[in-house]
This record gives structure tokens, sequence and C-alpha cells, in this order.
């Protein structure tokens, strides 16, 4: 075996798991850095679980191969992998205290005593939970008990660290604590960790990639950013963040979009192809300004229909007026710069929407 | 918010009343007839106390306890009894368990059809099944032939009449006693914790030893408790399949009464029988109460 080979934790090879007829994961293909936090992105029911499990030996997959540093585990029992998850519900042994939950898994693997409470020791010290080792788990709050269930995961330094839903049982407030604090610890660790999510927001503060999967496909893979301002299909520009699409095509390189007014020029970075496409356009990359001459690129007038306050931001969502597109409704975000707003927007209003070339996403209309 | 207090007040009052009426009055009667003396009468036993003339005396003893202490086949039926009833409680644990937990791994349809089929033969009444037994068990029985026809033995067994058939009687009688605490425990076990248990190294029979058996024993101990504790009094399967020799309480309570129709001393092996019962009951639910963290 040679080192190009080993370069990645997991391969994720061709992989699929049918329950009856229906393909929960469809011929997924994936390969996991070595020290990277992956997540798996997706609504309920897209296979994200499915996959996960797979990963854990819970679930036998129909087909495919998983490779962990290079060696198949395919015929391994979840209880000879070298991959421990933390579960949504944290399933920590409601009769064992603190300490016994974390010796458990290094009890499995024979170590002398001593050495089994120097290590719990040192994951309860790396979670800050020295002080609740006697506890049992229900004398715990929520973020407790979870900072338990990760030292208990971490505890057999796994080459392969599996977060189902990691922030499923928390409050929101407590949330964005903890996925900050989380992801600090399993980097300072340096395990390899895939999660599995439902929320952007988490998969995109927690993770160093983000695999989006839908109908037991993978979507797209790529950097947080790079899936934000790339988005390759409309599934995940919709589903990550806020957009608004507007139907065009492209026709000998020329674009042409029927729902904008004027001429839609698109900045270079796009994929160049042919054949029908979405215009998509991030609400926050719109400027919003008072009635005036419209440009002659990338400009459009249209009324206000709606505004939301939230604090930091105005959502303010504008009707088209001419084109084919009008009546269309285009989301804008409104920064809240000063207290004593200096430029506000009533119901009603004329207003013209223009924005930068490089804002605009070109993507490929989905095969019919 | 009157109605509210006088309906919370019925709410518990209620198991007191029930208690007090069928509980607490009828062992009362029971403990004074134990402290009186066997007489040619109706009721046949004496009073416990007198009041005459604004002169109250007792005339109450333990004669009938220093008797049970005297004569040693009280003993060895106590012995006899507790015997019995602990290993077919065991031997029933062995049964229900693995009973219990495949009833509640199994999917649906199956999972209602094998819980009714548990309780199905309840619907026979007790003394019935333990009668049909008889046959099978007899020595000309359909068990001794279905194995002298496979070649198995040569002469019939002697199976009936024997510690033997009243272990089997005790244990069919009382399974669904046994798996429905213990199936009722498995359900409310988060599967997830048998997957942790797996996903950090356990093969399956550690999983089971460490994890779903300590969270189920609530089940097996109230499982237990119901076998072992009618098992003790039982009456019907000695008498019907043990043998003429076999000594339980249940029995010797019946000639004191039936018999002997010695009403005092029968009284006092109930009440005897009654406190053995009660200690296993009491440290039982201190253990409980402990793993409550109640009082802690």
């Amino acid at each position: 075996m040679n080192d190009a080979e080993v370069q990645y934790a997991v391969e994720v090879v061709n992989l699929s798991k049918h329950f009856d007829d229906v393909a929960a994961v469809d011929q997924v293909d994936l390969k996991i850095n070595k020290g990277e936090i992956f997540a798996l992105l997706g609504g309920s029911g897209c296979g994200k679980t499915t996959l996960l499990r797979m990963l854990a030996g819970f679930e036998k997959p129909s087909l495919g191969d998983i490779k962990i540093n290079g060696v198949s585990v395919l015929n391994s029992p979840p209880y000879q992998r070298p991959v421990n998850m933390m579960f949504q519900s944290y399933a920590l042994f409601p009769h064992m205290t603190v300490e016994q939950n974390i010796a458990f898994g290094l009890k499995q693997d024979k170590l002398p005593a001593a050495q089994i409470v120097a290590r719990v020791t040192e994951v309860l010290g790396l979670v800050q939970m020295e002080k609740f080792r006697s506890r049992k788990p229900a004398q715990l709050s929520g973020g407790q008990q979870q900072r338990v269930a990760l030292a208990r995961s971490l505890a057999k330094k796994p080459a392969l660290l599996l977060l189902d839903e990691p922030m499923g049982a928390l409050d929101k407030k407590l949330r964005m604590q903890m996925q900050l604090e989380l992801a600090n610890i399993i980097e300072s660790v340096g395990v390899t960790c895939v999660m599995v999510t439902h929320d952007q927001e988490e998969a995109m503060t927690m993770a160093d990639r983000i695999a989006i999967m839908d109908q037991g496909r993978i979507m797209q893979v790529g950097q947080p950013r790079e899936i934000y301002e790339f988005p390759n299909s409309k599934l995940t520009a919709e589903f990550i963040g806020s957009i608004n699409l507007f139907k065009a095509v492209v026709t000998g390189g020329e674009l042409t979009c029927a729902e904008l007014p004027g001429q839609v020029v698109a900045g270079e970075a796009n994929a160049v192809f042919e054949g029908p496409c979405y215009v998509a356009l991030r609400p926050e990359k719109i400027r919003l300004d008072a009635a005036r001459n419209l440009d002659a690129t990338n400009c459009a007038a249209g009324k206000v229909n709606d505004i939301a306050y939230l604090g930091s931001h105005n959502v303010i969502h504008v009707r088209l007026d001419a084109g084919a597109g009008q009546g269309k409704i285009v989301q804008v975000h409104v920064s809240n710069f000063a207290r004593h707003a200096t430029q506000t927007f009533d119901f009603e209003q004329p207003v013209v929407l223009s924005w930068d070339r490089d804002a605009v996403v070109l993507i490929k209309a989905d095969q019919p | 918010m009157k109605g509210v207090f006088a309906h919370k007040f019925w709410v518990v009052v209620w198991p007191y009343i029930w208690m007090l009426v069928f509980f607490a009055l009828p062992f009362g009667f029971i403990l004074k007839i134990s402290l009186a003396e066997s007489m040619i009468a109706m009721p046949p036993y004496s009073d416990i106390w007198s009041w005459s003339d604004g002169h109250f005396t007792w005339l109450g003893s333990f004669d009938n306890y220093r008797f049970l202490l005297e004569d040693d086949l009280y003993y060895l039926a106590y012995f006899n009894s507790l015997r019995l009833a602990a290993v077919s409680t065991v031997l029933c644990l062995f049964v229900a368990y693995p009973m219990a937990y495949g009833i509640s791994r199994m999917e649906e349809p199956y999972r209602s059809l094998f819980l009714l089929l548990v309780i199905l033969p309840s619907w026979t009444s007790f003394l019935i099944r333990i009668y049909a037994w008889i046959g099978l068990l007899k020595t000309n029985g359909l068990v001794n032939h279905f194995f002298m026809s496979v070649g198995l033995v040569d002469e019939p067994l002697t199976m009936l009449h024997s510690d033997f058939a009243i272990y089997l009687g005790i244990v069919y009688g009382y399974l669904p006693f046994m798996i429905l605490p213990i199936y009722a425990n498995l359900m409310k076990l988060d599967h997830s914790l048998i997957e942790a248990g797996y996903d950090l190294g356990a093969r399956p029979w550690k999983v089971f030893l460490t994890i779903i058996l300590p969270l189920s024993m609530s089940g097996v101990v109230a499982g237990c408790f119901l076998v072992f504790i009618p098992a003790v009094g039982e009456f019907i399967i000695p008498e019907l399949l043990g043998g003429p020799d076999t000594l339980m309480i249940g029995k010797v309570l019946w000639q004191e009464f039936f018999v002997n129709r010695d009403w005092p001393v029968a009284s006092a092996i109930a009440v005897v029988m009654l406190t053995f019962l009660i200690i296993p009951i009491y440290f039982y639910r201190r253990l409980e109460m402990k793993q409550l963290g109640v009082g802690e």
C-alpha cells in the first residue's frame, strides 16, 4: 500500500443502501481528509443518517465499500471498527457515572486500570468536566451531557469520530456556543470527524467541508464559502441561505434573462455552458436605492412589497415592475449600519435594485 | 380550587381504602385468631380478651407460634416452600428473559401477536391447565409416549409427582408474570444505548451483561416478586403435580385449616409466611429508593 492511497482518513466508494426498493443512499463517493471536520447536510430523509450509520457499522451497505485509513471495514462489526460516535440523544449509560461511561470503551480494550483512569482524567480535562466525574448523567444539564458524550467518544482515540446531529438536543442559545467549542476541541485533538446535521448554520460554523445530500445522493461537496458563493445546482443554492432565482438561457455564449429587465451580465467566475439556466442573486448582494434612472445592465425597478425588521438587517421584499418578471418578488437584505436609519423604505415605495456582475451566479437548470 | 383538592384527596385515599378493607382488616382477623386457642365451638377458637365488670383481661398467647418452632414439620415446610419457589423463580427468569427480549425486538404485527400468545393461556382456568399437565406427564402420558416412540428412552420416565413436575408447573403457570414486566422494561430501553455499547467496542454478550441486563433489572426484580411470592404459598401445583411427601407450606396450611380444623395454628402459619415475604419486599423497596436517588 503506497502513501497516496492512505492520504484519506475515509474513502466511501460507490456506496448504496436500499431499504426494500428505496435507495436511502445512492452511489455515494466521498474522500475525507485526515483531521478534517466534514458535514453531511440535508433535509430529513436525504440519507445522511443512513450514511453515518454505515460508517459506524450499524447498517450494512447494499453495494460499495468503506475504507478507513485505507482499510476496508465492510466486514467489521461496529465493535471492531476504529470509529466512535456521539449520538444525537448522547446515549449516555444512565446507570453509570460520568467516569464509568468514559471508561466503558477503554475497558473493552482490556487496558490496565491505571491507564484507564489516566485517560478518563485526560478527556474529562479536555471537555472541562473533571468536577463531575462521579455524577450520574441524569444529574447533568444538557450541555454537560454533551461534553461527557464527546469525551466518551474521544476516549478511545478513534480514527474517525462521528457526530449525529450534535446540537439536536440543545436549546438555541447554547447551540452557537457549543458549536464553536466542539469544533475547537475536535480540532485540538486532530481527529477526523464526520457530522450529520440538517442545520446549515451548524454545518457552516463547524465543518471544514460540507456535502449537501438529497434523495440519497451527494449534490455538492465543498468548503462552506464555496457552497454558499458558488452553488452548482438550484437545490444547493436554495438549501444554503436565501437566494433569488430568475429563469434565463444561454445561447451562443449570450445570457438572456427573461425575468429581469435590461441586460444581465455575469462575472467570469461562472462556468461556461449552453442552454437553460438560472440567474441567482443572494439577497445581501443586491443594492436597494430610492427611485432613480435605471442602469443599462444588472438593474431592475420595483415597489416595496414587504419589510421585516430583524435587528441586524432588514429583509425587504420588492415586487418587480416591468418585463416578463413583473410581479415577481425579490428578497433584499439591507444592513442596519446606523441606529438612526438614514434611508428608510415604505410600503409601495418605488425602488431600484442593482448588483455587481460578480454577484451573479449562473446555475445550469436541472435536466427535465 | 376546592374541587381540585377534593379530587386529589379521593385519588390518594382510594388505594388506602382498598388496602384497609382487603388487606389490613383480614390480616387483623388472622393475627387475632393466631393468638387464640383452638376450641370445638363456633367459631372454632377462643377469645383473646374479655371484658366484664369494667375489667379487661388479656387471654391471648403466643403458644401457636411456639408450637410452630417445636415441630420441625412446619420448619421444613417453610424451608421447602422457599426453596421450591426460589428455584422455580430462577428457572422462570431464564425462560422468560430471552422470550421478553425476543418479543421486544420484533416488528409490530408480530410483537402484538406474540404478546397475546403469552397471555392467551390465562384465559383457561389455572386449575384446568395444571390438570392437563397430569395427562401429559403421567407414566403412560403423551410425553412418555413420544419419548419411547422416538427411542429416546426404553422405559417410561417417572415425571409426575416429583419436584420436577412442581418446577415445571410453576414455570409454566407463572411465566406471563415474569415475561410482562421484563418486556415492559425492555420496551422502554433506548436502542441507541445498545448501539453505543457496540460502538465503544463491547461484544454482544458484553453489551447484554453491562447495559441491557442492568437497565432492565427493575423489570427482572418485579417479575421475580410476582412469581416468587405466589409460588411460596402455592397449593394447587404441589397438590396436583407434587409427590405425596412434598412438603409445602400451602399444603400444610390447608391441612391445618380443613383437616385438623385448627384455625389458630393455621393463622399463625399464615402470619409467619407473610412475615417471610415482607422482608425481601422491604429490602427491595429500599434498594429501589436508593436507585431513584430518594433520600440521598
